[in-house]
């Protein structure tokens, strides 16, 4: 029977694997699980897998725009190594080196594949000159040189990027294992094991059709998080959000309540970008060698460069970390020297002196091409505000702040990493005792991925305590996953799913949003106002700002206390109860309301993080002012989090950290 | 930058039930109006959320009648400009549109083998079930990065 809105259809599905998610993460699994699947078939194991994304694969995820760089590419000339001491220097060494090492290892595996199935890699010649990707240079992994923007970056042309990845993920799975425009929302425990996750459920948003799948395991990637605080701008303008903004927090919330160890939930992102449109600004300090002055031009990453001695020994890194560029921009602008600038007029007359007329307009498409790859919007500020970057120099400004795990944050899950790296097999810590003890001890536990609940498997912005793998590092990583989810459904094989919760609760329960509408519609004259629900776009905003004003938004300068996160607490209590209430009039408004939902745990999660570390780890990213230090002695660890879905109560306690790589070698 | 559909270009993608633009949208913004209840246009497609537009273009480079273009932000951005692809099969064009009457076109290559063209196995050797717990992948492209043994200093 065909379902209509209010009584959907219920379509229940059995498979081994399913893989939540379409991005990078999700397309890097579903490459890589098909020849391991063909080989467990031959050692008697038949698995089914199951690909779910919310969108269409071809343009989703963070990719989705495309990109302008790859900017994990790991090369033949650097080690594994150095990548893992960047990882921990950029996010104020408390990261896992086992994670960060085995990404590095593996990551130019995916980057030579995109570049084999079409994508546009640009490459330098034996005279220096730099040319795009469509020219026929040698490829990479047959010794191409490509054009680094930085120690770690290549330059791509990456409009279809996410487009050629999906093909190829696409094509392996094979279109009759994905299903498109099916919002999973949320994890399903065992029935006889609450520690282990049996299957999952979501609606499509495009038919009345909900979806309860079971399966033996899953891999969640569903992104980052977006718009948990109040955006800069707050009109039409607050899509533009620096991370896509269809990012709601799925992964964390999802992980979360089924009961995965989180891990570095306080560590966030605030990017310095180009004002308003939030274009990219790497490719401008790092290939064209611009400099960011305050008005008076005044470069402040000189002028307060005494304020990196304030944080021993993370400031004497030969490259300081991405907060602490930050923490000496803010000293600008709190003090009344703003507006910031990059210097474009200069860096671009600079390199002008040495170029012939050919090279230099190709210098200015170059430029152009890095905003149109990955940031359309910012050329449409630039075209609307008269800016050509040769005569004008542009705004820079630090955004509201991001959660995700994949670019320069490390916020996730805790997941089980390679067992060949050294790392810890115990917890040597002195609050060791305060570690719920159904949590494994070591870094990992048996299979790669894994997070601390047995079948749930994760990668990209889901994966914590790393950081710095960006579009090729997600895709490798989706890669790894998907080995170690083959060896676990082998390894179980004769194990079958049941769900702790009964169908018709879990329907009740994802369709309470239209239930309310339903039942309450006719009380009042207009949709919008209305006492017995919310609109999920209300509650954004109501989240938005108690986000902004008490855990260290713009509104405050990134600033939050003991005090104010009190508070932010009982704001984010009432919230989550009044979640219930949300409603939905269509379809589409059950997305946005189960976003929002996803949304409100990941800032819960931010916020209960923050408050448990006592320090202020990310200066330039948040402050506490009454803990406004770095507190090595007592704070260079992680702050990890379990989440109880019964009682809605999160545990937070420490994890020791543990160097696998020297770090001593970054400071000077 | 939110998304508009010009209304004499928009041709609902031929009466189809999902046209073109909703297929693609990654945040699911576009809205096929099949009576024109909703906008006064039957048959026609709109953006059903501009505040949420990421200004990502994934429907302006798809549609098929280059009926879709963007507005840039009308709280941010002074009125005047336009940024419009023209998506092909192995390039993208642009036209850039300043507030002053400046214009700026760009061309950029996108990919360099034929759309649809990957044989993602093609080539590539089986997996060895042996080795599923070691680092690697079931396929190796001279990417694979050993790494010095002596940089790790717990093992």
């Amino acid at each position: 029977m065909a379902g209509e809105f209010g009584n959907p259809e219920v379509i229940e599905e059995e498979v081994d694997i399913l893989i939540i998610g379409g991005g990078m993460g999700a397309c890097g699994a579903a490459y890589e699980i098909g020849p391991w699947v063909e080989a467990a078939k031959k050692e008697g194991v038949d698995i089914k897998v199951k690909l779910v994304d919310k969108a269409a694969m071809d343009r989703s995820g963070a990719v989705a725009q495309g990109l302008s760089a790859i900017n994990t590419y790991i090369g033949p000339e650097q080690d594994p190594a150095d990548y893992a001491r960047m990882v921990s220097n950029d996010l104020m060494g408390i990261t896992r080196d086992d994670l960060a090492y085995d990404l590095g290892r593996h990551v130019d595996e995916s980057v030579h594949l995109f570049e084999e199935w079409g994508l546009p890699i640009w490459k330098t010649d034996e005279n220096g000159e730099r040319h795009d990707g469509s020219k026929g240079l040698p490829a990479l992994k047959d010794g191409g040189k490509p054009v680094r923007s930085g120690k770690w970056q290549i330059m791509i042309n990456g409009e279809s990027y996410k487009w050629i990845v999906a093909e190829a993920a696409k094509k392996a799975l094979g279109t009759d294992r994905i299903q498109e425009r099916v919002f999973i929302v949320k994890l399903v425990n065992d029935k006889n094991d609450s520690n282990r996750v049996a299957g999952a459920v979501g609606f499509s948003v495009r038919e009345h059709k909900l979806y309860v799948y079971k399966f033996k395991a899953c891999l969640l990637v569903a992104g980052g998080c977006v718009n948990i605080f109040r955006p800069r701008s707050v009109g039409e303008g607050q899509g533009r959000a620096w991370y896509p903004v269809w990012n709601a927090g799925s992964t964390y919330a999802m992980a979360a309540e089924a009961g995965a160890e989180m891990t570095m939930m306080e560590n966030r992102f605030v990017p310095t970008r180009f004002k308003d449109g939030y274009g990219p600004v790497g490719a401008w300090f790092l290939l064209f060698k611009a400099k960011a002055t305050n008005a008076f031009g005044e470069i402040y990453m000189e002028r307060n460069k005494e304020l990196l001695n304030d944080y021993p020994p993370y400031g004497q890194a030969a490259v300081p970390a991405s907060c602490l560029r930050n923490h000496l921009m803010l000293k600008e602008m709190k003090e009344g020297r703003g507006p910031i600038w990059m210097d474009t007029v200069t860096a671009l007359a600079k390199l002008r002196e040495t170029l012939s007329p050919r090279e230099v307009k190709h210098l200015e498409a170059e430029a152009w091409e890095d905003f149109l790859d990955m940031c359309i919007g910012q050329c449409g500020i630039w075209a609307g505000e008269n800016i050509e970057p040769e005569k004008k120099n542009s705004e820079l400004m630090p955004t509201e702040p991001y959660l995700l795990g994949s670019h320069s944050g490390c916020c996730g899950i805790w997941v089980s990493g390679p067992e060949d790296l050294g790392a810890p097999t115990t917890e040597e810590h002195p609050e060791k005792d305060k570690i719920p003890s159904h949590l494994p001890e070591g870094w990992h536990w048996g299979y790669r991925g894994m997070t601390t609940v047995k079948g749930l498997f994760t990668a990209a912005d889901g994966v914590g305590a790393s950081g710095h793998k960006f579009s090729s590092g997600s895709h490798a990583e989706g890669r790894i996953a998907a080995k170690g989810m083959v060896k676990f459904v082998m390894d179980n094989r004769d194990w079958k799913p049941e769900l702790d919760t009964s169908v018709d609760e879990l329907i009740e329960e994802i369709y309470r949003p239209v239930r309310n509408f339903m039942e309450h519609k006719d009380y009042t004259t207009a949709i919008d106002v209305n006492p017995n629900y919310i609109t999920p776009r209300m509650l954004q905003f109501r989240l938005q700002k108690i986000m902004d004003e008490y855990v260290a938004g713009v509104a405050t300068y990134y600033t939050t206390n003991a005090h104010m996160l009190e508070l932010a607490e009982q704001k984010l209590e009432m919230l989550k109860e009044d979640a219930l209430k949300m409603r939905a009039k269509d379809l589409h408004e059950l997305l946005r309301a189960w976003e929002n939902y996803h949304r409100i745990l990941t800032a819960e999660a931010h916020m209960k993080h923050i408050q448990f570390r006592e320090e202020s780890r990310y200066p330039g990213f948040y402050y506490r002012s009454d803990k406004n230090f770095i507190d090595e002695e007592n704070w260079h660890c992680f702050v990890n989090s379990v989440y109880d879905r019964k009682t809605k109560t999160w545990t937070c306690f420490k994890r020791a950290h543990v160097d696998l790589v020297d770090k001593s070698k970054l400071f000077k | 930058m939110p998304t508009f559909v010009r209304t004499e270009k928009c041709d609902g993608c031929k009466g189809q039930d999902k046209t073109a633009c909703m297929y693609i949208c990654p945040h699911d913004l576009m809205k096929l109006d099949k009576d024109g209840s909703l906008t006064g246009h039957a048959m026609k497609s709109f953006n059903q959320e501009p505040d949420q537009c990421w200004e990502c273009y994934s429907c302006i480079k798809i549609c098929p009648q280059q009926a879709i273009e963007a507005r840039p932000y009308a709280d941010i951005v002074p009125l005047g400009a336009s940024v419009q692809p023209l998506r092909g099969t192995d390039s993208i064009m642009w036209t850039i549109k300043f507030r002053n009457g400046n214009m700026k076109r760009f061309k950029f290559p996108i990919r360099t083998t034929p759309e649809g063209s990957i044989d993602p196995y093609g080539g590539k050797p089986e997996a060895d079930i042996s080795k599923i717990s070691e680092p690697g992948f079931f396929v190796q492209v001279n990417g694979y990065r050993a790494g010095d043994p002596s940089e790790l200093i717990r093992k």
